[in-house]
């Protein structure tokens, strides 16, 4: 069935910010989408809010809308586009959601759009728990399965503890108890014991308005998998690939360790799997595209019970495509406009059609990333909800090769087993009650029972059901670590079967102690002449030649690097998301990759994370799926090093590591004194950045002003500097990426408390202390250095918050909102200096502040920043592509004759008539709870805690905002109930926006001292009291938990740890009730900006071509 | 850690791979292929059609669900030899009885882990099956070499007799019975008379030397031609047999082997493909319907059908033959191979494939309604009211 010839034109929607849950994944699918549709000759308009995404480049849609992903916004580009039909199945559940929303409100049919990839019903079917179950019932009938109900978890709605009883006796215990109608899960719970159903079956019963409950049969324990499957309109179904969680039910699939293909399903239970997850699709209707189905299998009778399904493109098909090779979303999009499985081509042999099964010669396996260091207070036991904020996945000739890859690509403090000692003191019996509650790094504990002397019978018990094949395995690992030890030398054998299993130079210099750490591990390895082959990710098990360069490294006989005499470039990645090092990064490795690729270099792109754009592989000319480890990266360089000079040409010219953010930085020095060639800014001009003392010559040489500052590595080290220079004092860690550890100190006592809490305080990694300036203007600027010491301003981004949040949390204005050209001027004075002080061949990152008029340096970064991508669509300019061709000797002369750059001026001066665009960061707050099951504090400081941006962009910064609010959390209110309770401090500052609130119809309700103020000043409001004042009626917190306000502004009383105490009951019940909160005056200045654009109801949209267009004319 | 023993591959044309002991200490020849499922090693293993042949997983873990008492497809282990990378300690699954490398030395089976079997398969697929030894007793590739040069070639080889049953037997109807078939054992796997049987069809299983009236002095209403090893070419009893079916008009299905000798018996030759289709995910495309089945395989030969065009959707193209109109209903979309022929103007038809599956997917699996609906059909046609009507096109549907 060929392609529909009446979609000429398709309106991709995309999935808007990176959140917990949907990350890039979703830019790596919808940039497939839109590559696939335009190069099937239809017009592509596509909306994405995030600037940060690969996707929203203007040359991968014919218009891009860069404008929040609500039906509001999606109607607008509608009307003006006027598509033949929407395709909403590659941007996650945020663009499902969106289009469902535009079918109900009629815009779908009002505009004669249809609706590709998947049908509501269908998306409905999928989505209702009740349905769903019916769905798969009906499913089982169509198999002829013996009893259609049990392929469900059995359940029953109860009335009275009778009924209870009755239910339990038949479905056995544990069960899941679930209140009908609370909020948010209230009073759920599971019961072990006659004591548990008793009591929290009561409970739930009485918490229930209905006075009502559903017991459900447990599945906690049971083994767990998931099937992608695609089908086409020709009703042809193709199972993609098999994924296996090592950690059984009761862990979110994003939160587990996750093996491809399934490793411990016979055929016969495997295609019990496949005949049903077919049926399942059947019946829900998918129409076309790609869909995941979760399974739980119990282990003691192989039972099977069908958990849920997703009728779209998902992480979960990110990950199976580049698992198997087969580009789910690719396809997906073609399936969408009409072609079939049969018709179209296998992309890696050419000569095959999509329409199989890949068959995989290695296993991947994929481990989460977590942040709970960022949030304190948030319970880190992993349950149903997804905590993790990225993943990287790696592949091997058997699960442990794997394994022992991703663990050591997650860049955690352990880089494998062993790598770290056991905490001290610690026995078996802990370590068993450890297993017990699923929790980050848990496969260490699994390693350190069976080390103590566990069984693994033992260890399938603590661990909740994880299947003893895979404990097996682990159990291996420890006979060969203590083969290893107990070698009397390391000999080639010992090391290849060492080396097969996984284990890195690391992981054996820890067990060889003689071995002079890693590098003596390595010198040995090479001297016997142990060293990786690279195989190929073919889809096909090798039965068909692939010509796709798609490569993972093992120990085996065989490499199948094709060489080749061009020059070659490595781009080094970023490794897993985690906060502080995500997206952005990634788009200016792929920028990178795209720049370098069309200036006749070989690109080989390194990275270890699933969800990228840049581990697509037809992203670089050459893909290795690596770990960013020194070893890792240093033997991808001497196979492509090796095979290029063996075929006559220059190998490998350049590595670039400037633009993955911290992790490739933190391996140039070792890698360059290792003989590879990082090319750009060098490893020495990197630590002259970084290393304080060096820095601060820097800018002394220059005349530059910066925080006065010292460094410290013990309390009197810290407070002769605090003393010194003055309280508030900014205190962090040296070398850290995203305020990791990060404090603002008031006062002796705090600072006493952070020293001692900084655990790794050392000469070598001391604290720094800077003065910190209250109240400033905090200044971002990207810029670029050549050779030649020529710098072109990226642009100038004036922070909305003051000094003292993380960048990366506060929203930010392009161009800046209040800066006077005096101070530009200034900015590009200090900006150029630094770059030639520091000698940046590439991107710079610098951070001021301006206080009383003076700026001040707070840091430089010379390498890509999380702004990049936000600069280069805000003015049109592909900053990190030219910083690619810098690094490779371009200069900005050049660059600006090519038409890479603007001919004339630079992004430090914008034209008067630019756009004006917002970056603000989305937090996850909302995905944490307390142990107590509270929500946590969504209170700012200097260490960054959001996931993820968005970008408004408008002909004014009120609009612009606006866009900005209702991209990141939903549009900011235009009637209703605003709640203020602000510090002392900030009364001042905050009158005159809460009355032109006030004017704008809101309702004020305040808090004693804060009522008191505006009540002066004739702006009327509700006063109301704080939680624990006594008193009849609402206080504070039980108004915004029970929903009855539409905006929040608080901002914290007092100063350090206090400051945090003050206002989180307040601001945890908002984060809870999903209420916009404000916490800072200017925040709530900007508020009301965006607010007034809101009512003013003239909301445009504009497609980034033409801005783009607007901005290359007045250049 | 255990230490095995080394051990050794050796190609014919001399490539040697290094490894270690598995299953079987010992020495073993046959003819070298690759399977490329990811399960059901089980199944393969106990797959008739790999006698003589030593099977390369290209699947790097073996054994990790053991093995159990429900999915031998036969009553023995049939492979030559067995190549795997990694093979599992522990085998966990509900069902098993003991692990998998306990039967493999148990049944004399001799293997050889930690071989590079990615570099194996890729040599396969470019050089094509070819003999091969492994020892774990003589680690000389030379000396090991001469011998595999002296080891038998799968070309010629008639080998139905070796794996065939020696007395018949009979798996009864689930169910209502519905009709009887008798099955020529040339390798036949269980789950085929299984599949039948939920349809309520008895199935006479009977040995490869069985003459057609023995055949139907079961009873049958029809005839099941087995998938099985060996050179069709040489099967030139089974042809014969099949042809005196076409004949008579007796209700005919073939699976692989017997597909094949069906080709053999419409007039149409067989050839060796250069590495065959062992493996779990082939895509088939319906010629008649337009729609693709992932299917199960175990083929390194196939009927070569003149002017046969594949991929495409056809319908009504045919080709004339002795016993009247044929059509190429299947074809392998990888390589286009024929995967299956069915007679317009007789009751017959055959596939290359397995949708008996055992392992792999069920998409093929209503081919066993269609025979029961050929059956069915000839049935009617059997009544004198009716007349005779070849093309009736149920199958069709």
């Amino acid at each position: 069935m060929p392609k529909r010839t009446d979609l000429k034109h398709i309106l991709v929607i995309g999935s808007g910010p990176i959140v917990i849950g949907q990350a890039c994944e979703f830019d790596y699918s919808g940039t497939q989408a839109c590559r696939v549709l335009r190069s099937e000759g239809i017009r592509v308009s596509l909306v994405n809010s995030n600037p940060a995404t690969i996707m929203t480049d203007p040359e991968f849609a014919d218009a891009t809308y860069v404008e929040p992903i609500t039906p509001e916004f999606v109607e607008l580009v509608i009307a003006k586009e006027r598509p033949d039909a929407i395709l909403a199945t590659l941007g996650g559940q945020t663009a499902l959601n969106t289009a469902v929303a535009l079918h109900e409100g009629g815009v779908l049919e009002k505009y004669g759009v249809e609706l590709i990839g998947a049908n509501i019903d269908a998306i409905n079917r999928g989505e209702d728990r009740q349905l769903f179950k019916e769905i798969v019932a009906k499913a089982g009938v169509r198999l002829g399965v013996d009893d259609p109900t049990a392929l469900v978890p059995r359940s029953r709605v109860c009335h009275s503890m009778d009924e209870v009883e009755a239910t339990v006796a038949e479905l056995g215990l544990p069960v899941v108890i679930r209140p009908s109608f609370t909020m948010g899960g209230l009073g759920s719970g599971m019961a072990h014991t006659p004591e548990d159903l008793a009591r929290i079956a009561g409970d739930g019963l009485s918490a229930s308005p209905v006075h009502e409950v559903l017991i459900e049969e447990s599945v906690l324990g049971w083994k767990e998998y998931e099937l992608e499957l695609m089908r086409d309109r020709h009703d042809n179904v193709v199972v993609v690939c098999s994924i296996e969680n090592i950690d059984p039910m009761g862990v979110h699939t994003g939160d587990s360790v996750t093996v491809a293909p399934a490793m411990t399903l016979t055929d016969r239970e495997y295609q019990h799997l496949r005949d049903l997850g077919i049926a399942v699709l059947r019946e829900v209707g998918v129409d076309t595209g790609g869909c995941n189905i979760q399974f739980a299998v119990n282990p003691v009778d192989g039972r099977i019970v069908v958990i849920e399904m997703n009728p779209r493109v998902s992480r979960s098909s990110a990950l199976a495509s580049k698992a198997t090779g087969f580009p789910i979303a690719k396809i997906a999009a073609k399936l969408a406009i009409g072609y079939t499985l049969d018709e179209i081509p296998n992309d890696i042999t050419l000569k095959t059609p999509a329409a199989f099964e890949p068959s995989l010669d290695y296993v991947v396996v994929k481990i989460p990333r977590f942040a709970f260091e960022k949030f304190p207070g948030a319970d880190p036991e992993l349950t149903t909800t997804m905590k993790s904020v990225g993943e990287a996945m790696s592949l091997g000739r058997n699960f442990t090769e794997a394994l022992n890859k991703a663990m050591r690509s997650m860049e955690t403090k352990a880089a494998g087993f062993w790598t770290v000692p056991d905490p001290a003191g610690v026995t078996l019996a802990d370590t068993l009650a450890a297993l017990r509650i699923p929790h980050d790094g848990r496969l260490y504990t699994v390693e350190r029972a069976l080390r103590l002397g566990a069984s693994i019978a033992e260890v399938a018990e603590a661990s909740g059901g994880i299947d003893p094949w895979f404990l097996d395995q682990i159990a291996a690992l420890i006979e060969l670590r203590t083969e290893i030890v107990d070698a009397p030398v390391l000999d080639a054998d010992l090391l290849r079967v060492a080396k097969r299993a996984g284990l890195s130079d690391r992981q054996l210099a820890a067990l060889r102690p003689e071995l002079a750490a890693e590098d003596g591990v390595r010198t040995l390895r090479h001297r016997l002449d142990v060293r990786p082959v690279y195989k190929t990710v073919d889809t096909c098990a090798a039965e068909f030649e692939a010509t796709t360069p798609y490569h993972y490294s093992t120990y085996d006989l065989e490499t199948e690097v094709v060489p080749s005499n061009r020059p070659k470039v490595l781009i080094l990645g970023s490794g897993p998301n985690r906060i502080g090092q995500g997206i952005e990064f990634d788009y200016s490795c792929v920028h990178a990759v795209q720049a370098l690729r069309s200036a006749g270099y070989e690109t080989v792109m390194v990275n270890c994370n699933p969800e990228t754009v840049s581990t697509d592989y037809d992203t670089a000319d050459r893909l290795y799926f690596e770990p960013l480890t020194f070893e890792d990266v240093l033997e991808v360089w001497h196979a492509e090093d090796s095979s290029g000079r063996a075929a006559g040409g220059p190998g490998v010219v350049g590595v670039v590591v400037q633009l993955g953010g911290q992790t490739p930085l933190g391996l140039a020095q070792r890698l360059k004194n290792a003989g590879v060639p990082i090319v750009g800014t060098s490893p020495e001009s990197i630590h002259l950045a970084e290393e304080r003392g060096a820095f601060g010559a820097v800018l002394a040489r220059a005349g530059l002003r910066a925080p006065a500052h010292g460094m410290a590595t013990s309390y009197d080290e810290a407070k002769t500097i605090a003393d010194e220079i003055g309280y508030p004092v900014l205190v962090r860690p040296s070398y850290v990426l995203g305020g990791r550890g990060m404090e603002i100190v008031y006062d002796d006592p705090t600072l006493r408390d952070y020293i001692g809490r900084a655990t790794d305080i050392s000469p070598d990694h001391p604290v720094l202390v800077d003065r910190f300036l209250d109240d400033a203007i905090e200044i971002d600027v990207d810029a670029l250095c050549d050779a030649d010491g020529e710098v072109y301003i990226g642009g100038v981004m004036e922070h909305i918050e003051e000094a003292g949040i993380h960048s990366g949390d506060s929203s930010c204005a392009l161009p800046p909102i209040t800066l006077a050209g005096s101070h530009l001027v200034e900015v590009r004075r200090y900006t150029e200096a630094i770059a030639r002080g520091v000698g940046v061949r590439g991107l710079l990152n610098v951070q001021y502040a301006l206080k009383d008029d003076v700026l001040y340096v707070l840091e430089a970064n010379p390498r890509a920043s999380r702004t990049v991508p936000f600069v280069s669509k805000a003015t049109a300019v592909p900053l990190a592509k030219a910083a690619a061709r810098i690094a490779l000797g371009a200069s900005i002369a050049e660059l600006r004759a090519e038409g890479l750059l603007p001919a004339t001026g630079d992004g430090g001066t914008m034209p008067a008539d630019a756009p004006v665009a917002v970056k603000e960061a989305v937090l996850p707050f909302k995905r944490f709870r307390t142990r107590a099951g509270k929500g946590i504090d969504s209170l700012l400081g200097p260490e960054m805690k959001s996931t993820g941006e968005v970008m408004g962009i408008d002909t004014n910064f009120g609009h612009a905002f606006a866009k900005s609010q209702s991209a990141a959390y939903g549009s900011l209110p235009t009637a209703g109930k605003i709640f203020v309770s602000v510090a002392n401090r900030d009364k001042r500052g905050m009158i005159f926006p809460i009355k032109r609130l006030a004017d704008l119809g809101f309702e004020i309700v305040a808090t004693a001292g804060t009522a008191e103020v505006l009540r002066r000043h004739g702006i009327a409001c509700e006063q109301i009291r704080k939680h624990y004042q006594a008193g009849e009626g609402d206080d504070a917190v039980s108004l915004i938990g029970g929903g009855h306000v539409a905006l929040v502004i608080n901002t914290p009383q007092g100063s350090g740890a206090s400051a945090r105490s003050d206002g989180y009951e307040i601001r945890s019940a908002a984060v809870t009730a999903d209420i916009p909160c404000i916490t800072t005056v200017p925040g709530a200045a900007a508020a009301v900006m965006g607010i007034e654009a809101r009512i003013r109801g003239d909301m445009q949209v504009r497609p980034l071509q033409d801005l783009h267009a607007t901005l290359r004319a007045a250049q | 850690m255990v230490k095995r023993r080394p051990a050794i591959l050796v190609l014919e044309d001399g490539r040697t791979f290094p490894g270690e002991a598995y299953g079987s200490v010992g020495e073993t020849f046959g003819e070298a292929v690759f399977n490329t499922g990811m399960t059901g090693y089980q199944e393969t293993l106990t797959d008739p059609s790999y006698h003589r042949q030593v099977v390369v997983q290209t699947a790097p873990h073996i054994g990790n669900t053991g093995v159990n008492g429900e999915d031998d497809e036969s009553g023995r282990i049939w492979v030559a030899g067995y190549v795997v990378r990694d093979p599992a300690r522990l085998g966990s699954n509900w069902r098993a009885t003991g692990g998998l490398e306990d039967r493999l030395a148990t049944e004399g089976v001799v293997g050889i882990s930690g071989v590079d079997t990615r570099a194996l398969t890729r040599h396969l697929r470019d050089r094509g099956a070819m003999r091969v030894g492994i020892s774990s007793i003589d680690n000389d590739p030379q000396s090991l070499l001469t011998r595999v040069r002296q080891s038998p070639q799968m070309v010629g080889a008639d080998l139905s007799a070796e794996v065939s049953t020696a007395e018949p037997y009979v798996v009864e109807a689930v169910g209502e019975h519905r009709f009887t078939v008798a099955a020529l054992d040339l390798g036949i796997k269980r789950n085929v008379p299984r599949r039948l049987a939920t349809r309520g069809v008895t199935t006479h299983v009977l040995p490869a030397s069985s003459s057609i009236d023995q055949l139907l002095a079961t009873g049958a209403d029809a005839i099941f031609l087995s998938p099985g090893p060996g050179d069709p070419a040489t099967a030139d009893a089974p042809v014969a047999l099949a042809r005196e079916a076409l004949r008579r008009e007796v209700p005919l299905f073939g699976i692989c082997f017997g597909s094949q000798i069906l080709g053999r018996a419409l007039g149409f030759g067989t050839y060796k493909l250069g590495y065959g289709h062992r493996g779990i995910n082939q895509p088939v495309l319906d010629r008649v319907t337009g729609k693709v089945e992932v299917t199960s395989h175990n083929h390194g030969f196939a009927v070569q059908v003149p002017g046969v065009v594949g991929g495409a959707v056809v319908p009504d193209q045919v080709i004339d033959t002795e016993f009247g109109r044929v059509q190429v209903s299947h074809v392998c979309l990888n390589d286009n191979v024929v995967e299956g022929l069915r007679a317009v103007d007789v009751p017959a038809f055959t596939v290359q494939y397995h949708p008996e599956a055992a392992a792999g997917p069920h998409d093929a699996d209503y081919l066993f309604d269609r025979f029961a609906e050929l059956i069915e059909g000839r049935a009617l046609d059997q009544r004198p009211s009716e007349g005779r009507n070849h093309s009736k096109g149920r199958s069709n549907a």
